[in-house]
């Protein structure tokens, strides 16, 4: 057990203590470390140890792992995890876990709706061809609109706690550039200057040198799509920059943290500093770095090395010893394979042990996740995962 | 169908976190190392193709790294400044600055014209017929597609004009699966197998390019034969092991311990395997690369993969 305070100043020393603190925990890291499952893990072990009601927001769920909660097919919307999961895995929960899915396009198209002064601006910026595009493959879009939904949620005041589990970024740092990025975007003078011309409609364009290179690049028609698109964008200005300061006001509010997901391999867990240092410089809290698929601790035994070391080179030997009711010449097969995967299994796990040591932060929680031998696909097993990370 | 290495221009995409730089990293290297005057290039300036190669930062104008081979990472910006430079004839010494900058952001507001950039240059550098074979790190699973359907996406927003005019020979170079090819790399695990399947699926739909191969990384050796494994079993026998320990003077569980891990892995992955080949057109071959017991990164790791590619592909 870890002890209630084990830093002396009220901080949290578990990932349970620090949930329990906290509205919102956002779970950030590079692609294919196991972020998705660990924001899902973390909400249920809540929702059902604290009695919350608690939301994952999720982006991409492995297929299995979105039907074992219900959440195949629903869309923006919050579903709550039906009972019979929990009944499935054995498990009365105190409270409730809910989920969603972010579906970006259909929240940009909300988003639009919200904003836009009347209906018919809304209508005919959803039908322009260049909102098409921005919507659902501008790259920042899915880092500002995971951000935006937060918000919308957290200010709707329904849930407990809120995990969100972040899009991947090509940039883990991305997201956290996307309000401002977003507000910068729409009260950029730069925009202004590119589509004044066409709002006045009095200047010629053809007198200005950028808009002749441009004109012979894209076409003139092109470009007028690209003006009107702006125009009509900028009538939803003062919404959108408003709300990029109050999501990034939120982001800073102490009641947020932040879960930084790694494995101990090289590339990951690279990003994962940089990405601590990213928090740092812009005075966000870091709760906890949670090490995912980590190797287990026997294999950097010293003494199962040196048994390891002895029954591969004994392992005739000891075939015959054993004296098992099978040929010996497979036997001793059996003993070597086993002594050599051992051995390399043993490199990958120094490996990670000395990454881990070169991880120079001090969060206020490590969790480490052991490597399960079998893929998560229900919420028994998002609840083992849970366990491992909870205390 | 024309092998891998035998093409002109060679995407590399996947997943991230399954090894999409090392892969591109190795070909390049294997391709280099058989004669070929090869590029490596990488889209997303982060550096994997510099670590993987131990060379200083790659920039925009190639370097050479190694016999054979050059690398540089991909910038829009200068692209566009060489494109209107060849293609135009409009100067731009120094800095295109405003220009550049407003450029910025109508390529950020309407994608397909920082892709063009991007794969017109890569384009236009097998034209130019400048290198043998040029490697692609392109990008993950999310932006590909938009990257290799770019051509077709500037010809439905752009009616007239120089871009448009561009787009058709771009067209042609990507389409010819003698010329280009595209190579995903996957893991055997389930969501890099299921983006990969789905994948597959959008790249035949949404672009022309020709799916080369499928990369499967880190493939777990398979540890016993199923007589093997009932040996296996008969020694987890807390006596059998007993005695196995003591006759080794020592203790054979965690020896055990990490023989089961490895045979579980091995078999939840097989079945992941077997999702990824019924999910690939059967005339795209999968080749295996196996996971690297090794505590090397950096060049080393490369040479090691890049032997294990070799082996697969028959060089």
């Amino acid at each position: 057990m870890t002890p209630r305070d084990k830093h002396g100043d009220g901080r949290a020393a578990t990932v349970d203590q620090l949930l329990a603190a906290k509205e919102i925990a956002i779970c950030c890291g590079s692609g294919g470390v196991g972020k998705t499952t660990t924001a899902a893990a973390a909400a249920a072990m809540a929702a059902v140890r604290h009695g919350s009601k608690v939301l994952v927001v999720t982006v991409d769920p492995a297929r299995r792992l979105a039907q074992a909660l219900g959440l195949e097919g629903i869309g923006n919307d919050e579903h709550q995890v039906p009972a019979e999961a929990f009944q499935q895995a054995g498990v009365t929960p105190r409270g409730e876990l809910w989920a969603a899915m972010l579906d970006t396009k259909q929240s940009w198209d909300q988003l639009v709706l919200r904003h836009a002064p009347d209906e018919d601006t809304a209508h005919r910026i959803l039908g322009n061809p260049l909102y098409q595009n921005i919507s659902s493959r501008f790259v920042q879009s899915h880092d500002y609109i995971a951000m935006e939904r937060l918000y919308e949620i957290h200010s709707e005041g329904s849930y407990d706690l809120i995990v969100v589990d972040t899009p991947p970024t090509r940039n883990a740092i991305d997201f956290l550039e996307a309000p401002a990025r977003m507000g910068d975007f729409f009260s950029s003078r730069l925009l202004r200057w590119l589509i004044a011309p066409y709002r006045s409609r009095l200047v010629n364009l053809a007198s200005r040198p950028f808009y002749q290179v441009a004109d012979r690049i894209l076409g003139s028609q092109f470009l007028e799509d690209i003006a009107e698109f702006f125009i009509l964008f900028q009538t939803m200005y003062d919404g959108f920059v408003e709300r990029a300061r109050a999501v990034s006001r939120l982001l800073h509010d102490r009641r947020t943290t932040f879960v930084v997901v790694s494995t101990l391999e090289a590339s990951p867990l690279h990003e994962a500093e940089f990405f601590i240092d990213a928090l740092d410089e812009r005075r966000l809290h870091l709760g906890a770095v949670v090490l995912n698929r980590v190797l287990p601790e026997y294999l950097l035994d010293e003494e199962a090395t040196r048994t390891a070391e002895r029954i591969e080179s004994r392992a005739a030997e000891l075939a015959a010893y054993l004296d098992l009711s099978a040929e010996r010449s497979q036997v001793e097969r059996v003993l070597t394979e086993v002594s050599a995967s051992f051995l390399n299994f043993q490199v990958v796990a120094q490996r990670e042990a000395e990454q881990r040591a070169e991880l120079a932060v001090s969060p206020e929680v490590v969790a480490t996740v052991p490597f399960f031998e079998t893929d998560i696909c229900d919420l028994g097993g998002l609840l083992r995962l849970g366990e491992a990370i909870w205390s | 169908m024309t092998a891998l290495l035998d093409r002109k221009l060679l995407f590399v995409s996947g997943k991230g976190g399954v090894g999409k730089t090392t892969i591109a990293a190795a070909l390049a290297l294997l391709a280099a190392e058989r004669g070929q005057k090869t590029l490596v290039c990488e889209i997303d300036a982060k550096g994997d193709i510099a670590s993987s190669y131990e060379c200083d930062q790659t920039g925009y104008q190639p370097r050479q790294v190694q016999p054979g081979l050059w690398a540089m990472s991909m910038n829009t910006e200068e692209s566009l400044r060489e494109y209107l430079n060849i293609q135009l004839r409009v100067p731009m010494v120094g800095r295109i600055g405003p220009v550049a900058r407003a450029f910025d952001f109508v390529a950020t507001a309407a994608p397909g014209v920082k892709e063009i950039l991007t794969v017109g240059k890569l384009a236009y550098e097998v034209r130019e017929r400048h290198y043998d074979l040029i490697v692609v790190d392109a990008s993950a699973t999310g932006h590909i597609v938009g990257q290799l359907a770019a051509p077709q996406a500037i010809n439905s927003l752009v009616q007239v004009g120089r871009v448009r005019q561009q787009t058709g020979w771009m067209l042609d170079i990507l389409s010819d699966p003698d010329v280009t090819g595209l190579c995903l790399v996957a893991t055997p695990e389930e969501m890099p197998v299921v983006e990969t399947v789905e994948l597959a699926e959008r790249i035949s739909k949404e672009t022309t390019v020709d799916l080369a191969a499928v990369v499967v990384n880190r493939v777990l050796p398979e540890l016993f034969t199923r007589a093997e494994e009932e040996i296996f079993e008969t020694l987890c026998d807390p006596e059998v092991a007993e005695n196995l320990g003591e006759a080794a003077s020592g203790d054979a569980g965690p020896l055990l311990a990490a023989a089961r891990l490895a045979v579980t892995l091995r078999r939840t992955r097989a079945g992941h395997l077997q999702r990824l080949r019924d999910g690939i057109d059967h005339s795209v071959p999968l080749i295996y690369v196996p996971y690297l017991f090794t505590r090397a990164h950096g060049q080393r790791a490369l040479r090691q993969v890049t032997a294990a590619l070799a082996a697969e592909l028959g060089i």
